[in-house]
């Protein structure tokens, strides 16, 4: 195990100097998240003005909420994308065949490339609006260490939950040849269900019931209540072990789509 | 005594898949089962350089995917080096190595050099085996100026050659070769098949070979073994290959002045275009003394041997056998 760490963080590392490389899109992407955190901040006043204590944030959580969305967006990607679309474009292109002939478990190398890119993004796409957000609408930040040091374990974890779900997305071109029709009715489904257009604390009866228990909820809500100090203690801990749960689950689920794969498809090409 | 164990063995070995068809007036898609490779079954000896041929579609490269595990079979069984490649594929990907003519197993935007680093800890080669391994192929494939370039901007032979070395790092036990030559100029080809020569000879690696291109086989390889339609269809030397296949080779004689048909023992004229003329003879025949005949007793300009079509050979071994 101590050489195939080695590995990983080797590939990490090629992953987050690979996206490094892209800056003047990187300064693009932080203006568009920063344009729709202000947007969305001044829609979010609003709707607390008319019912301050929605969903048991205040103005500030609230507020607060829309800048961490914006920093998780692309840091989590969200919307699909990242490492995985390699992978997909590997699958249609045949050039899996090569990636399977590695003495590597498929999984481990693509989830260590894109923790890779996670980390280039949260440090970029990730802390730029959050420092607009602290600087222009003085938004809260985390009132304990515990709270910090859980957020960090919460958005790794996040990720985690991310990429397993990308990853099968990006397994099904194994049997349709492209990911792009599922990956777009997936983005769909992540920003709804994460909370990223709407705190899923303020999801009524029944929905809000399904919407928390959901893997999409690791996305946004869970860290962002983690940062806000709604869950302290044991509920802490049940927090971090719902994305816990979520990632095991999923990643799994990766190793099992793996496996039929290869029993049952055709890898294309030489 | 235990008994004989080959490194490659294949027992009756299948694979089919499941394809969906649309049927003419059916409203449903019917399913279908597609046979790619049907009750195939060899061995290899360690230490053998094997030529693995057959027409495009034929199975090949199904073949090597079970081979190394990546494609489970339906039928029959597999066994590399003692292992069953399906299931212990990341075991068995630390003993074999695989080369790629038309993909790089390289990464694209990395330096040779930091593709090298990247597979010594994916394959946790010890540092100074590494080191050791590096330099010799480096040195025998001159890949010197190229190792701090990105392989993006290498040249396909620089591409090639850097690929394998990749493959060796390792030490793999068995390397496998899918058309390694191709789209090389002639002296790199050479310059390749004498590398693999040097390879089997001095560290007794096993070649898997599969080619269209008939000079790499004679180069390298004492045992082909043709697949049509799944199955093999012949397993054995070149020569026996050519004797049975009834393979010829072409003389292509241009003579100074035009003439009729020449006459020479041993070769027939296929064709007579002006001063030019194809004479066939069998292809494991020399053309030394065909040569020597036609240059005796005409006024020749020029001469130039075009070798069988690996793929007539087959196509007629094949018709024959079904």
């Amino acid at each position: 195990m101590r050489g195939g760490g080695m590995l990983h963080v080797a590939v990490a590392t090629r992953a987050f100097r690979r996206y490094s490389t892209y800056r003047a899109a990187t300064l693009a992407g932080i203006f568009t998240n920063s344009v729709f955190g202000i947007i969305y901040s001044y829609a979010y006043i609003a709707l607390w003005d008319a019912n301050p204590t929605a969903g048991g944030y205040d103005q500030q959580d609230a507020v607060t909420y829309v800048w961490l969305g914006q920093a998780l967006l692309m840091t989590i990607a969200l919307w699909g994308g990242g490492t995985t679309d390699d992978l997909a474009e590997r699958i249609r292109t045949g050039d899996i065949a090569i990636d399977l002939y590695r003495p590597v478990g498929l999984v481990g190398w693509y989830l260590a490339s894109d923790l890779g890119r996670a980390a280039y993004h949260l440090l970029t796409r990730g802390l730029g609006p959050t420092l607009i957000g602290v600087v222009v609408f003085d938004i809260a930040l985390p009132s304990t260490v515990v709270a910090g040091l859980a957020f960090a374990v919460s958005l790794v974890l996040a990720v985690v939950v991310s990429f397993a779900i990308r990853f099968l997305v990006a397994s099904t071109a194994f049997w349709l040849l492209d990911q792009s029709g599922v990956k777009v009715m997936s983005g769909a489904f992540a920003i709804f269900f994460s909370g990223m257009m709407l705190p899923l604390v303020l999801f009524p009866g029944w929905l809000g019931t399904v919407a928390n228990a959901l893997p999409w909820a690791s996305y946004v809500q869970v860290p962002a209540d983690i940062w806000l100090g709604k869950h302290t203690g044991t509920d802490l801990v049940a927090a971090l072990g719902f994305q816990v749960m979520w990632a095991v689950v999923l990643l799994a689920a990766c190793q099992g789509v793996l496996r039929l794969a290869t029993r049952k498809v055709v890898v294309q090409g030489g | 005594m235990t008994p004989h164990q080959p490194l490659i063995d294949v027992q009756d070995l299948g694979r089919s898949f499941d394809v969906r068809r649309k049927v003419e007036g059916r409203r449903r898609r019917s399913r279908e089962s597609v046979v790619a490779v049907h009750d195939l079954t060899f061995s290899v000896d360690a230490g053998e350089m094997v030529g693995y041929i057959g027409p495009n579609g034929a199975g090949k490269s199904t073949t090597i995917k079970m081979l190394t595990g990546i494609l489970v079979p339906t039928e029959g069984g597999v066994r590399v080096a003692g292992l069953d490649p399906s299931r212990d594929r990341v075991e068995l990907a630390r003993r074999i190595g695989v080369v790629f003519g038309q993909r790089s197993t390289l990464w694209w935007d990395l330096p040779l050099r930091d593709s090298y680093d990247l597979l010594q800890k994916m394959y946790r080669i010890e540092p100074a085996r590494y080191r050791q391994n590096l330099a010799r192929f480096v040195e025998l494939l001159d890949l010197g100026d190229q190792l701090d370039t990105p392989v993006r901007q290498l040249s396909l032979g620089q591409r090639m050659r850097g690929d394998i070395t990749a493959a060796l790092l390792h030490d793999p036990e068995v390397l496998y070769l899918d058309e390694p030559t191709i789209g090389l100029d002639v002296v790199s080809k050479g310059r390749l098949r004498e590398f693999l020569r040097a390879l089997n000879a001095e560290r007794g690696t096993t070649l898997l070979l599969t080619t269209h291109d008939l000079q790499d086989i004679e180069a390298l390889c004492d045992r082909v073994i043709v697949i049509d339609h799944g199955t093999s269809v012949y397993d054995g030397s070149l020569a026996g290959l050519h004797a049975q296949g009834g393979s010829t080779r072409t003389l292509v004689v241009d003579l100074v002045d035009e003439a009729p048909p020449v006459e020479v023992p041993g070769a027939t004229v296929r064709r007579v275009e002006g001063p030019r003329q194809w004479l066939s003879f069998p292809a494991d025949a020399s053309a030394a003394p065909i040569v020597a005949a036609v240059a005796a007793a005409y006024d020749v300009a020029d001469l130039s041997i075009q070798e069988p079509d690996i793929e007539d050979v087959i196509r007629e071994l094949y018709s024959r056998g079904a």
